[in-house]
């Protein structure tokens, strides 16, 4: 495994330098707990009308920009700005009354509780990753030959921004061509692989540790190796188990949480991919790169 | 020995008991089961998400958290007067604001909900300003300025907050209906004060911001009690007092976001969810089991107590579940099988350093322990944050997905070692071998 450490970090550091990319030119199409703004879903009895017909209906009032999109057989997800009970009232009876119709869902939420959601989520993600760093560090203080143990934790972060750039770069490339708005749940998503990444990543380090301790005299990138050939059934196995769920989700959940399973399915596979060959070659890597140095300075 | 089969007998009636319990409420309408129902979140049974922002400027410190908690019980209240199950109204403050949350399940014309809280009167009383500001104020406005201010009357801190109760009475005289309202202690003391302080001269109540009565005071009233004597035809005086009943709100209140799903779309997302979380389980067993025969059995049948452990859970808290937590718990399923997984593939290569079954399966459970943990922490610590970070969709999520970490390491662990070392199979024949897949 150890040994295409090549092919992998370039493949792995093609996908993060996309999807970087991706951010930074597209960003994220925000969704509208995060921006503020209204959607209103709306079905017809009958077929539909024309979106144009929507519009026309909708144009005497001051909702700002309107996005039509069609949902299911029959019905609509109208986003405009956000506007109160009186005005959703009026479109309402202007949208019912030309046609059979019914509402179905209608959110409409202030910018001011969706910049308060976007900071608490920047929040939650940088204290995941704080928590997360100071667990690795405390799981493998006893570790500390031949390299020492706050680099398994430098190594996890590398391998979970990994696994959480790959699904956000995803995310802005489909909110940029296809109109995927990010949304609490996305956010949600994240956090969930930040955790999984490091789950997958730690049972790899965990036998990393077993196995340093058990040989002491192998050298660390056979023990690497080794530990990594040990572990990578039951990595492949959990995220197979966790990608089935997934996939169920997917293909037969409802609407709310078909990209939430997306986004996961992504990290998931990603995470697994990082922990068997972009954590565990890094940890080779750097040992090699300072075992290097040290015998630089010795001559 | 006999010990360990007697667990795993009461192990298995327990799932086999469980899966019932869970199931019934899926089949059977009237079953002693159903008394504890499924608590289910709005997005599946439809309903409305609001929040309010209450206007608190006119109050500073301790009154404002007597006025939020008094404008809770006001709006549930009003709630309960159209007959909403189970309402959640919740007081939260947030980055300097005071918000009311109101969930109304199960309503069929969320819409008319809306307008019956946001139509819920505000009840104040007003003083007489002082002459010269009032002529100021008079010639600023015929210069069009200063055009939102009252000239004539000033506000108080008597308002509908203080307010035990109305109730509508007809004038001896002239047989106009009055209302007549009854102050709380706190309210009669003040307006004691009010009534001493302007003996004389006007007290003005206004309603939703308008003036409807401006009585002369003649004395000071001490009993707390006081009568509105306006042009009230009995039935206005009637809806009036209903409305003072119900509630004045001691603050003014702002819808500041909506969210509401109609109860067919909600039930179709439940449906969903079960169809996805059954496939989900259906696939992850199938998996078990041909990957790890025997042993994967075990597994599938401590997934299927964990299942029923979640649920009766999920019932007894009870967890309000909504589309995302649902997901969460589907993908607890799948997470739940990863210490089954951790084991079995440790005790592949025990039997492979040539241990017996036995030995092999119980460094199997013992080894796993420390990966088991430790990367159950991680999960831990991702629910917690999120349970922290949620908006009330996220915190299902994270609530299920945690209590389901928690749970697996319990099912997982105990139950399919209880169920493999109470089989005691010892001896390596060739169906024995064959059932853990290993080789002699």
């Amino acid at each position: 495994m150890i040994h295409f450490r090549k092919i992998t970090y370039i493949i792995s550091g093609f996908l993060v330098l996309l999807s970087i990319s991706a951010i930074a030119i597209w960003g994220f199409n925000l969704g509208i707990d995060f921006k503020g703004g209204s959607l209103l879903e709306i079905e017809y009895s009958e077929a539909r009308p024309d979106a144009s017909q929507i519009k026309e209906a909708l144009k005497d009032f001051q909702i700002g920009e309107l996005r039509i999109q069609p949902t299911g057989d029959k019905g609509f997800l109208l986003r405009f700005k956000e506007i109160d009970e009186t005005t959703h009232q009026r479109i309402l009876k202007g949208l019912v009354q030309s046609d059979r119709a019914s509402e179905k869902r209608f959110d409409s939420i202030g910018p001011i509780l969706g910049k308060e959601l976007q900071k608490r989520a920047l929040i939650a993600i940088s204290l995941a990753v704080l928590m997360i760093i100071s667990y690795i560090g405390w799981a493998f203080r006893k570790v500390s030959r031949p390299i020492s143990s706050w680099k398994y934790g430098i190594v996890a972060i590398v391998a979970l921004l990994h696994d959480v750039l790959i699904p956000s770069g995803v995310f802005s490339a489909l909110g940029y061509l296809k109109g995927v708005e990010i949304d609490a749940l996305f956010v949600t998503a994240l956090l969930t692989i930040l955790g999984f990444s490091v789950h997958d990543t730690i049972v790899v380090f965990d036998r990393v540790r077993e196995n340093l301790k058990k040989n002491p005299g192998v050298n660390f990138e056979m023990t690497v190796d080794k530990s990594v050939r040990e572990t990578i059934a039951r990595s492949i196995n959990t995220s197979l188990t966790v990608l089935f769920v997934l996939f169920a989700l997917l293909f037969f959940g409802g609407e709310t949480t078909r990209f939430f399973s997306l986004a996961l399915i992504i990290g998931i596979f990603f995470g697994t991919y990082s922990s068997i060959f972009l954590a565990s070659p890094l940890l080779v890597s750097w040992n090699n790169w300072s075992q290097k140095r040290k015998n630089k300075f010795k001559i | 020995m006999a010990g360990k089969r007697f667990l795993a007998i009461f192990l298995f009636l327990l799932g086999v008991f469980l899966v019932y319990f869970n199931a019934v409420p899926f089949v059977a309408q009237k079953s002693f089961f159903n008394r504890l129902p499924f608590k289910l979140g709005l997005d599946l049974r439809g309903g409305a998400h609001l929040v309010y922002k209450a206007d608190i400027s006119s109050l500073e410190g301790a009154d404002i958290d007597e006025a939020m908690a008094g404008l809770r019980d006001v709006i549930e209240r009003r709630i309960n007067l159209f007959g909403v199950a189970e309402p959640v109204v919740q007081v939260e403050k947030r980055g300097g604001e005071q918000r009311l949350i109101a969930e109304l399940a199960g309503v069929s014309d969320i819409n008319e909900a809306i307008k019956m809280i946001g139509e819920t009167p505000f009840l104040e009383f007003k003083t007489e300003r002082p002459v010269e500001e009032k002529d100021a104020i008079l010639s600023a406005q015929e210069k069009q300025e200063r055009l939102n201010e009252d000239p004539y009357f000033v506000s108080t801190e008597l308002t509908g907050r203080f307010l035990k109760k109305a109730a509508v009475d007809f004038d001896p005289t002239t047989a106009q209906p009055t209302v007549l309202l009854e102050f709380t202690d706190e309210g009669k003391e003040i307006f004691a004060r009010l009534t001493k302080e302007n003996i004389g001269k006007r007290v003005a109540i206004y309603l939703d911001g308008a003036p409807i009565s401006a009585p002369v005071v003649r004395e000071e009233i001490k009993d707390g009690k006081a009568q509105i004597s306006g042009q009230f035809t009995p039935k206005e005086a009637k809806t009036l007092i209903q409305r003072l009943n119900s509630g004045a709100l001691p603050v003014p209140i702002e819808l500041i976001s909506q969210q509401t799903v109609g109860a067919a779309l909600g039930q179709n997302v439940l449906k969903k969810g079960i169809t996805a979380g059954v496939a989900g389980l259906i696939v992850v067993a199938l998996f078990l089991i041909i990957w790890y025969r025997f042993p994967g059995f075990i597994a599938v049948a401590a997934l299927i107590i964990y299942a029923g452990f979640m649920l009766t859970i999920f019932r007894f808290i009870p967890v309000t579940l909504t589309a995302a937590g649902i997901a969460g718990f589907i993908l607890s399923i799948g997470m739940a099988v990863d210490a089954n997984i951790l084991i079995f593939e440790r005790f592949k290569e025990e039997k492979k350093l040539g241990k017996s079954l036995q030995n092999a399966l119980r460094e199997g459970f013992g080894r796993a322990w420390p990966s088991i943990r430790d990367s159950n922490i991680s999960s831990l610590i991702t629910s917690g944050l999120l349970f922290w970070f949620g908006a009330s969709v996220i915190k299902g999520f994270a609530l299920t997905l945690g209590i389901g970490v928690l749970v697996s390491m319990f099912s997982a662990i105990t139950v399919t070692r209880t169920f493999l070392l109470a089989l005691g199979i010892s001896e390596e024949k060739k169906i024995t071998r064959f059932l853990f897949g290993v080789k002699s």
